[in-house]
């Protein structure tokens, strides 16, 4: 693919214009992933709806994303790639699925597509976990993986961490 | 095609059209090796030597103090492993400063595996050197100091006189021969550059840095100074560093010297007047954005800002979109994911560094160059803001 500079122009096109930036209105589920000592922070937000056939939907997506032209690009592309579908379909979303459509990243940016999927899960578990369903056993143990990594850092980092989370009470909606 | 500003003069710098037209004869007529004992051969080794007598006068050393080298890192990867090797009997503790470029960092890091002690001194909000923490550090075993004159990503100019007194005065103190190294990477040829006034005994150059080629560097070794080769071969830089030598990038280097020993001073000012614009511009033009490093101690052309909620590369693939070339901290390290230690060593926190950008000014800058930047750069800082999750400000 036709490349400007480091990144595919399909990134750059996502990264100039992303596509369902910005934030929803009471939402039905939230993941929030990165972390800005990393210096990649993504907010995905998630309105369920139901289809013509009555099954739940992703009827609206919406990202917020502090970091580089990968992580803006990656939020962008994945909540085209998840509005409308299913919550089975969009669990089925992966980093390969968001690498292609992009047309490709760059080796070391590769993380981003993770941080995104990583984005999607947490906001389906979120709404699973609010409406008191069951979780699926894979999203289960992806949000356990997360925990951990967040843990991970939150330790080495704990002096830093606790002024992000006064950022977070404040912009907490 | 849209307007291409270059603002990243610190990373390199274009070849001045003077420079290339006295290094053109140099790759086909007078192409001798140095060595050769014919007349090809004797006309490259004069054209050598008349190279480095300038390179030496325009830094007030003698022309058998300066080695020649492929760069900067390679002369920094000199001095420091030359001189711990072969003054180790006498002692094996190193001194740096923590900001220093990552060709001193990690060649520090690499003779700590090799048995040698490294202190890394901390430095201020500005970028300079603790020097109290400097008098303390220094040991009986204590061997070499190497600290930058110029710090690359925020243009922080150090006291490397002061330095120089305090290393020498230990030195009779503690009756021992401490060698004092500089990184003169970013200031040679553009702010006075002297060894004698410095007082070092090593000082690093670098061509592509003040409008000469890229593979061109050199090491100032003061006459006397204990010091063993990388690279030994056939015995060139009087076996300092053995490699058949660049002549067409020395005599360019030399060229690059004798423009900016006549034009420097003038470009300094012309350049200071753009940077203050440059600084006043982002402040009052971006909210919410701050001034990285020193107003005072700093180089004429290197600026870093952070701006609050959004990310260095961000900004800067933004920008180069709308024509114009930045950068987020050295250009070494932007392909890292780290913070870069220089803006954590300044006391900045992580996100205040992953927000960082280097703007750095050069002998072709426009008035009009800075105009479009500080147009420009309003918006694409708001753009960016608008899709960060951290809309309101915070403090530090």
């Amino acid at each position: 693919m036709e490349k400007i500079g480091l990144y595919t122009k399909k990134v750059i096109e996502h990264f100039k214009n992303p596509h369902n930036m910005g934030r929803i209105k009471n939402p039905d589920g939230v993941g929030k992933v990165g972390n800005i000592v990393c210096g990649d922070v993504m907010w995905l937000y998630i309105k369920i709806g139901k289809d013509k056939k009555g099954r739940e939907i992703i009827k609206d997506i919406k990202f917020e994303t502090y970091g580089c032209v990968a992580a803006i690009s990656t939020s962008s592309i994945i909540t085209d790639l998840a509005k409308g579908k299913t919550i089975e379909e969009a669990l089925k979303i992966d980093k390969k699925e968001i690498v292609k459509a992009l047309g490709g990243l760059p080796p070391l940016k590769l993380h981003c597509s993770v941080l995104a999927t990583d984005a999607l899960y947490e906001a389906i578990y979120d709404y699973l976990k609010k409406k008191k369903r069951k979780i699926p056993e894979k999203l289960e143990k992806i949000h356990q993986r997360i925990e951990k990594e967040e843990k991970l850092i939150e330790e080495k980092y704990k002096d830093w961490l606790k002024l992000e989370n006064e950022i977070r009470s404040k912009t907490r909606h | 095609m849209p307007r291409k500003i270059y603002l990243d003069f610190a990373a390199t710098t274009p070849i001045d059209p003077r420079v290339k037209r006295s290094m053109e004869p140099f790759f086909s007529k007078k192409f001798g090796n140095t060595m050769s004992l014919h007349s090809f051969g004797q006309e490259a080794k004069e054209a050598l030597e008349e190279a480095r007598e300038i390179v030496a006068d325009f830094m007030g050393a003698k022309p058998g103090e300066v080695i020649f080298t492929s760069s900067a890192t390679e002369a920094n990867n000199f001095a420091l492993k030359g001189i711990a090797f072969a003054n180790k009997d006498r002692g094996n503790h190193i001194i740096i400063s923590s900001i220093e470029h990552p060709c001193v960092m990690e060649s520090a890091k690499w003779l700590e595996s090799q048995g040698f002690e490294i202190t890394k001194l901390k430095v201020n909000r500005q970028g300079i050197v603790d020097l109290k923490e400097l008098e303390k550090s220094i040991k009986k075993e204590t061997i070499l100091v190497s600290i930058m004159h110029a710090n690359n990503e925020i243009g922080t100019i150090e006291p490397i006189e002061k330095i120089s007194k305090i290393i020498k005065t230990q030195n009779s103190k503690l009756k021992t021969q401490i060698y004092f190294h500089t990184d003169a990477a970013q200031t040679f040829g553009k702010i006075p550059v002297n060894v004698q006034r410095l007082g070092v005994d090593l000082m690093t150059v670098s061509a592509h840095k003040m409008y000469g080629p890229k593979g061109v560097g050199a090491l100032y070794i003061k006459e006397g100074t204990k010091i063993t080769p990388l690279l030994h071969g056939g015995g060139h830089e009087m076996g300092f560093r053995s490699s058949t030598v660049n002549v067409p990038g020395i005599v360019g280097f030399a060229k690059a010297c004798q423009i900016a020993q006549k034009e420097m001073e003038k470009e300094a000012k012309k350049l200071k007047k753009l940077k203050e614009k440059l600084i006043k511009g982002v402040l009052s033009k971006v909210k919410d954005s701050h001034l990285v490093g020193s107003l005072k101690n700093s180089l004429p052309n290197i600026a870093n800002f952070w701006f609050e909620g959004v990310e260095g590369e961000s900004i800067v693939i933004q920008l180069d979109l709308l024509g114009i070339a930045v950068s987020t901290g050295s250009a070494c390290s932007s392909e890292k994911l780290q913070a870069s230690h220089v803006l954590l060593a300044c006391g900045l926190k992580p996100w205040q560094a992953h927000g960082s950008l280097r703007v750095s000014l050069g002998r072709w800058t426009k008035e009009s160059d800075i105009d479009y930047f500080l147009k420009v750069l309003p918006q694409v800082i708001e753009n960016l803001r608008k899709i960060s999750p951290f809309k309101k400000t915070w403090k530090k």
